[in-house]
């Protein structure tokens, strides 16, 4: 086993760990804000993983699933924070 | 002279670097989310942390992959990223400014104090109009 491929396979494992923890905060998030930040952390964990898996397998196709993944990962947060917001009205 | 250089070698390794170095951000990123008191200390560690991160992990698979249009895919990532999550910070973060969410019982608040009063008088000042209406 080469130095790259432990490499990526030691950033996969840390890259899940990550996620892990995220969805701990997810779940006791006390509020509601807590949850949309943890969403957000979601979504770039996932990019992260995507770019590695695309490193590992040598497959190129698999980048384009992190550009619409960064685009809908802001959409997602933005329009969770607005009807936040028109709920607070 | 370059004939003896092994090139891919060197990609490897500093795309092994850029890697590991960006995983440790996103990790300490994600231990501040889970450790931290508050939830605007939390937001900052992770809209700064993890985008850095990111850009790191994605620059190495850049250098790995040592192509042109990748790289075009790559920056076009990394770009959106740093443009859109300081964005998206900013109105979860006015948003609980809004709703009410608690500070820090540390946290400094004497110069926010007259901007919070504002916030929420006028917030306050809305409900009272759109009752009225």
């Amino acid at each position: 086993m080469s130095i790259f491929s432990f490499t990526l396979i030691f950033a996969m494992a840390a890259l899940s760990l990550c996620l892990v923890m995220t969805g701990i905060r997810f779940a006791i998030g006390p509020t509601l804000p807590d949850r949309i930040t943890a969403f957000d952390l979601f979504v770039a964990n996932v990019i992260g993983i995507v770019a590695i898996y695309t490193e590992l397998t040598g497959n190129q196709d698999f980048i384009d699933v992190a550009i619409i993944l960064s685009l809908f990962g802001f959409l997602g947060s933005i329009s969770f924070a607005y009807y936040l917001m028109k709920s607070a009205r | 002279m370059f004939e003896d250089i092994n090139f891919l070698l060197i990609r490897e390794i500093i795309s092994s670097v850029f890697i590991i170095i960006g995983v440790m951000f996103m990790l300490i990123s994600t231990i501040g989310l889970l450790r931290f008191p508050d939830f605007y200390i939390r937001m900052s560690a992770i809209t700064k942390g993890a985008t850095l991160g990111l850009g790191f992990i994605l620059s190495g698979m850049g250098i790995y992959f040592n192509e042109p249009d990748m790289f075009l895919k790559v920056m076009l990532i990394i770009g959106f990223t740093f443009l859109t999550s300081p964005v998206a910070a900013h109105v979860i973060g006015r948003t609980a400014v809004r709703n009410k969410i608690p500070f820090w019982d540390h946290t400094n608040l004497d110069e926010f104090k007259d901007y919070l009063h504002k916030e929420h008088s006028a917030h306050r000042d809305h409900e009272r109009d759109n009752t009225q209406v």
